[in-house]
């Protein structure tokens, strides 16, 4: 398949470089990241393309920590329960948290693998920073 | 044994040994809690965690306990058969539920930020020299950002290697950075943070319900008693155990009733213990509107805090580390070599994610072991220590209860601590600095502001 080919081509690869997308705060204590372009992706990747995911992340975020009433029933329902329910459902976070790992794994597979990049899902680092890995530019694409 | 292994190297030999380590290896895959840097205790393999200094839980849960048992056999029957059969069943919810929130509270992550990694921390690094002054003292680790238009200041934890993020502190107890970092309860054994603060002001609101309805059924049942049998001392010689619940709800209520009422306004306000302590925004101005947090609507603040959405654990704990050949031995260099080592073993049918966590996890277990030597770094503190002296004094924002006011007075009652206080003013002081001398006139016990220990402070004890 195409797309483990050229991850395994990443394997493969050396680490050139790593880039952090730090947190942006302006906003509050919400999780949201930077949209400002590192500049050591210039070479590699559309700055169109980079903003464009890293928007969709920061929306993904921001619905999954969103205040409205679905977010106040469910906590209300697990105050009235002594918060038991967290032991068998699954929360909103959690529910859109899933999406994210999707759409990073997404991304990565048709994007930014085959530019020899690499998304880390931020809450693999605390949900501190979008870790991007930039491999070596070798000749990676699918054989 | 040793000596094979200084022997000319005989190829079988050498095919058993690694073998043999390389089945030890697979037999034992470990979890991340297992290498988890923090001072924190695990248990039913990851599940659950405590601080490793747990503090009195135990005297919590005994005090719980023992008084709702005391309560149970000695005062509900006579009070079913007097009164009504709702007091037990009132006193059994109320019984349940602060019991759910206190292991709530102390048996989840209270919102434990992970430590940085090697190459994160590498790379904030590099940003602070490229950033740095041209003077000769090290450049201050501190970054300004504007949230809502007020300057919020964002510490450089050395423990964690990262900038921590707007309310975030770290607690040297737990030797953790926790989110919205209130304090460290010792009543609970965990410090209350982003993922806990509704279970914790839950159970202090419940347990405030339950100790008042013991205490009150309890007066009631003696009073009634002492009606039927002619004397109040003949009442307490029936019911012995009356006495030991209403000493110990009476004490309880004085030093749990207060934190309820301070928790209360934290959380109409959307403050934190820590950030009211310091009086992060209410020193500058004289009013509220200097927090940036703050919803200005109390309706609406409440819900945000206690119904907000619930995080989720950053920490993962159940995950399995990878089966790795990583060194256990610190070695200096973090950077590229791990993922070099990974390639071609058995990543091929596992994704990028695992790929990602072998190499980030061999740099774990090396920042791991390397020990936290930045507690000793002399980075300028005066300026903290004169921001505590000065914002403390100031305490007009306190609530008015009659016990608390503000939690920096509360060591007035450390005393009465001892003689088995649910919730004593103890909790309240645990999350402050170490100073060595307070400034302040207020009260005889340390302040434990938890926010940075790293900076060399002297305990006081």
């Amino acid at each position: 398949m195409a797309e483990t080919h050229s991850l395994q081509d990443l394997r493969q690869a050396a680490v050139a470089s790593k880039v952090f997308v730090q947190r942006d705060y302006t906003s509050g204590t919400i999780c949201k990241f930077q949209t400002k372009f590192p500049a050591e992706l210039e070479s590699r990747i559309d700055k169109q393309q980079f903003e464009e995911t890293i928007q969709t992340l920061n929306n993904l975020y921001a619905d999954a920590e969103k205040l409205g009433g679905r977010s106040y029933l469910e906590g209300c329902l697990a105050c009235l329960t002594a918060y038991t329910i967290f032991l068998c459902m699954e929360t909103h976070y959690e529910k859109v948290l899933k999406k994210i790992a999707k759409y990073i794994q997404e991304q990565n597979e048709k994007i930014y693998a085959p530019l020899g990049l690499l998304l880390t899902d931020p809450i693999e680092r605390g949900l501190r920073v979008v870790e991007i890995t930039i491999f070596e530019d070798r000749s990676i694409g699918s054989r | 044994m040793k000596n094979c292994e200084y022997q000319q190297i005989d190829p079988r030999a050498l095919r058993t040994s690694t073998t043999r380590t390389s089945t030890n290896k697979n037999v034992r895959v470990r979890r991340k809690w297992e290498v988890f840097p923090g001072k924190n205790r695990f248990y039913c393999d990851g599940r659950i965690m405590l601080a490793r200094q747990c503090g009195v839980l135990p005297l919590t849960i005994g005090l719980i306990f023992i008084t709702s048992g005391l309560f149970f056999t000695f005062d509900c029957p006579f009070l079913v058969h007097n009164l009504t059969v709702f007091i037990p069943v009132i006193g059994g919810v109320l019984f349940v539920f602060v019991v759910i929130t206190l292991f709530q509270t102390s048996f989840i992550d209270p919102g434990i930020l992970p430590r940085a990694l090697p190459d994160e921390a590498a790379d904030i690094e590099k940003q602070i020299d490229n950033s740095g002054s041209s003077t000769y003292r090290p450049p201050p680790r501190t970054k300004e950002i504007l949230i809502n238009d007020q300057v919020v200041k964002l510490k450089y934890c050395f423990t964690c290697k990262m900038f921590r993020p707007p309310r975030t502190s770290h607690c040297s107890l737990c030797d953790n950075c926790v989110e919205r970092f209130d304090h460290h309860c010792p009543w609970v054994g965990n410090c209350v943070g982003k993922r806990n603060y509704r279970f914790f002001y839950a159970f202090i609101v419940s347990l405030s319900f339950l100790t008042s309805f013991i205490f009150g059924c309890v007066i009631t049942h003696l009073t009634l008693r002492s009606q039927s049998v002619n004397g109040i001392i003949q009442a307490i010689k029936e019911s012995p155990a009356s006495v030991v619940e209403l000493v110990i709800c009476f004490f309880s209520i004085w030093s749990i009733l207060g934190p309820s009422g301070f928790h209360t306004y934290l959380v109409a306000s959307n403050l934190t213990t820590n950030e009211d302590i310091k009086g992060s925004w209410s020193s500058k101005r004289g009013e509220e509107s200097g927090n940036p947090y703050t919803y200005n609507n109390i309706f609406t603040n409440c819900c945000v805090v206690l119904c907000g959405p619930m995080p989720p654990s950053l920490i993962d704990r159940r995950g399995f580390l990878p089966p790795d050949d990583a060194p256990q031995i610190v070695t200096s260099d973090t950077e590229h070599p791990h993922f070099v080592a990974k390639n071609g073993t058995n990543m091929c049918t596992q994704g990028t994610k695992e790929l990602l966590e072998s190499m980030a996890h061999s740099t774990v277990i090396q920042s791991t072991c390397a020990p936290g030597t930045p507690k000793t770094t002399p980075v300028p503190q005066e300026s903290l220590l004169s921001t505590v002296s000065i914002t403390v004094s100031p305490s007009s924002k306190s609530p008015s209860t009659g016990c608390s006011g503000r939690q920096a007075r509360r060591p007035i009652d450390v005393p009465c601590s001892q003689r088995g206080n649910k919730q004593a003013a103890l909790h309240t002081h645990k999350p402050m600095l170490r100073v060595s001398s307070p400034p302040y006139s207020l009260g005889h016990s340390p302040i434990i502001l938890s926010d940075t220990p790293d900076m060399g402070f002297i305990p006081l004890n």
